[in-house]
């Protein structure tokens, strides 16, 4: 956890309103989350996959872009960057459930692969890695179109072993295509700890193999990773090609409920408390008085109220359409 | 209008559509300024530049998935891969990605590219420069799979492939390329995908094959056209979707079917149209179904070995005789 800074980074040209708005959708994607470990457990949803621990780099680092405008390519683990794009808990619980109207896939796809035509935030798949060249493919466009926008590919350290992170950041930085490869860094893949990933140094350091700007920040701090994303995406925008962003974080989960988390003692367990974002970032808005104690706590009963309410609504609503299973194959005619 | 080769013809037909449509794009190895191992992008990147006919590292992969993004972007991507063998290491990225997109989206996002190779065996390339490798694609929801086996057609079809909303897979015979020659229209003109062609009419049998079967099939008509046997021959010209109808009424008419390919035979497209034939047209069939293609074996490079894998027009013959016999 090289990264960590003692104190955080400044908030510079953000406000304390700002922060404060970062800080409820962390929280809120906190409590959603844990509220999707208990549907797994109690059998009403046959998967989850959950961002506790990556709240920080999710919501610093999307809030930095421009909705709408620039790519989002997501993977598995982006929850909270579906909430700060705008996605309600009511939307991703109806994909939790594999409900009708689960606004990214209908149903289809496992839950918390985030898609949205409007936001600019292609499908994503299950598959390790495959949408990095995707990301590149939409800043070739920009190039070619001459459109203005930024890129933005979101991964874990795992996707940095595959093929197709090396050759889209390869052909990324020949052609300075404006891209930012933001890798959350939770220091496992699954089970198999970063040592038996990376031979040495960590990911950021992978970018001098590219001739690419690479930076290490503490994913645990959402001003730190907002700034970053924001440096990365103007200097992406003026020409100066891709940033590989490593933010480091911790997953203090398992890595999904296909996953008993047995390869990690509880000590070890233990000692991540410390570096829990959402813990972190409590700690600073109320240092610095941009909320009480008490205005937090009851922060929280609002979210958590409005959570329940969701889910009720989200139980309720209607169930996919076996009938409507092999829809989507190819594009309809209106479609076409 | 005047007589071109079918890479000409595929020639014509991605600069014609880079002309008119400003979000087709070509990217692969050697495309852009060499203009492809095979000549057929020659001259685009000197007419469109660097970034419409764009030359990539040897990296499949993100040939692929460049290609996957850029078409989500709103492009027209044609994305080569130099050879249909080296398609492979973006099998994940074409079979994960670009088939699954739309469906896993509800409709939401769409990827018309075009992944186009040469292929087929032939012209001495060995294991590496000679495979088919469409069966594996045709087995893939999600995907459109292209065999032109004439200029016309494959001008037709490329344009076709290119104004497509989804992914199609496009192959080009090697050993066709410059072939034969037909007379092509200069101007814009489409051939349906998923639509089959009757290249000769017979009453005796029919051979239901694509690509360069199309012509083995063609030289054992003409073979055995003396003997009294009348041969039909049906190009299919898209494997996938196929177009059933048209298998259906061949053998309504002759009762009699050969499905030919260069593919390896086991697991291949005929097992399919044979298994179609079976479940399908069952009263319309006269005789077993015969079904001819290469040894289940890789493409040796030395002629006498790789004549020995891949089937030939007296093979067909053979064949032939012996069904319209039965």
């Amino acid at each position: 956890m090289s990264s960590l800074a003692a104190t955080p980074t400044a908030l510079g040209d953000l406000t304390g309103d700002d922060l404060l708005r970062m800080y409820r959708t962390m929280v809120t994607a906190r409590l959603l989350a844990d509220r999707f470990w208990i549907l797994s457990r109690q059998g009403k949803t046959h998967f989850v996959i959950t961002s506790q621990g990556h709240e920080a780099a999710q919501v610093g680092s999307t809030s930095a872009l421009v909705r709408g405008v620039d790519y989002v390519y997501t993977y598995y683990r982006s929850m909270s960057v579906a909430l700060t794009m705008g996605f309600t808990p009511y939307d991703l619980l109806l994909s939790v459930l594999g409900k009708r109207d689960d606004p990214y896939s209908g149903g289809r796809q496992l839950p918390n692969h985030p898609s949205s035509k409007t936001w600019r935030m292609p499908t994503g798949s299950s598959s390790i890695a495959t949408h990095i060249p995707h990301a590149v493919g939409s800043a070739y466009a920009a190039r070619v179109l001459g459109e203005e926008y930024v890129s933005v590919a979101y991964f874990g350290e795992g996707a940095t072993s595959k093929g197709d992170f090396h050759e889209a950041a390869s052909i990324a930085s020949i052609h300075k295509l404006p891209v930012i490869f933001f890798c959350e860094n939770n220091h496992y893949a699954i089970s198999v700890p970063e040592r038996l990933e990376i031979p040495a140094g960590g990911v950021a350091a992978r970018a001098a193999g590219y001739a690419m700007r690479g930076v290490r920040i503490d994913g645990l701090d959402p001003v730190a990773v907002f700034h970053a994303t924001k440096e990365a995406r103007e200097i992406a925008l003026n020409g100066g090609g891709p940033t590989l962003i490593e933010a480091e974080c911790v997953r203090l989960v398992a890595h999904s409920s296909d996953d008993n988390d047995r390869y990690r003692t509880s000590e070890m367990l233990d000692a991540l408390k410390p570096f829990d974002p959402v813990a972190r970032t409590r700690a600073r808005v109320i240092e610095h008085g941009l909320i009480t104690e008490d205005a937090d706590t009851a922060m929280r009963a609002t979210i958590t109220a409005d959570l329940r309410k969701a889910l009720e609504e989200a139980e309720a609503a209607p169930a996919a359409d076996p009938d409507e299973a092999r829809r989507h194959l190819f594009a309809e005619d209106h479609e076409a | 209008m005047s007589e071109k080769t079918i890479s000409e013809a595929i020639h014509d037909a991605l600069r014609d559509e880079m002309a008119r449509d400003r979000r087709v794009v070509m990217l692969g190895e050697d495309v852009g300024f060499k203009g492809g191992v095979f000549k057929i992008t020659e001259g685009l990147q000197q007419e469109f530049g660097e970034y419409r006919s764009f030359d990539t590292p040897i990296a499949e992969v993100a040939i692929a998935g460049i290609a996957i993004g850029a078409a989500m972007s709103g492009l027209r991507p044609v994305a080569e891969m130099q050879f249909a063998d080296y398609s492979l290491p973006a099998y994940d990225q074409i079979v994960n990605e670009a088939a699954t997109i739309r469906y896993r989206s509800n409709g939401m996002w769409g990827v018309p590219v075009v992944f186009r190779s040469p292929f087929g065996a032939g012209v001495h390339g060995g294991l590496y420069h000679s495979q088919s490798v469409e069966a594996a694609f045709c087995h893939i929801p999600g995907l459109k799979v292209v065999i032109p086996s004439s200029p016309y057609d494959a001008k037709g079809l490329m344009l076709a492939a290119i104004r497509d909303p989804d992914p199609v897979m496009f192959y080009e015979h090697k050993k066709l390329y410059r072939r034969v020659r037909e007379e092509v229209p200069d101007g814009d003109y489409t051939v349906p995908l998923g639509v089959a062609k009757v290249q000769r009419e017979g009453t005796t049998l029919s051979v239901i094959t694509y690509g360069i079967g199309v012509y083995w099939a063609l030289e054992a008509a003409r073979t055995v056209a003396t003997e009294g046997i009348s041969v039909e021959v049906l190009d299919l010209r898209t494997l996938a979707p196929m177009d059933h109808d048209a298998i259906a009424a061949t053998v309504a008419k002759t009762g009699k079917v050969l499905v030919l390919h260069e593919d390896n035979k086991t697991m291949g497209i005929g097992a399919e149209i044979a298994a179609f034939l079976s479940e399908q047209c069952f009263d319309s069939l006269d005789a077993p179904i015969a079904r001819i293609g290469a040894a289940d074996c890789h493409i040796p490079y030395s002629a006498e070995q790789e004549n020995a894998i891949i089937p030939n027009p007296q093979i067909v013959t053979d064949m032939v005789r012996k069904l319209a016999a039965y």
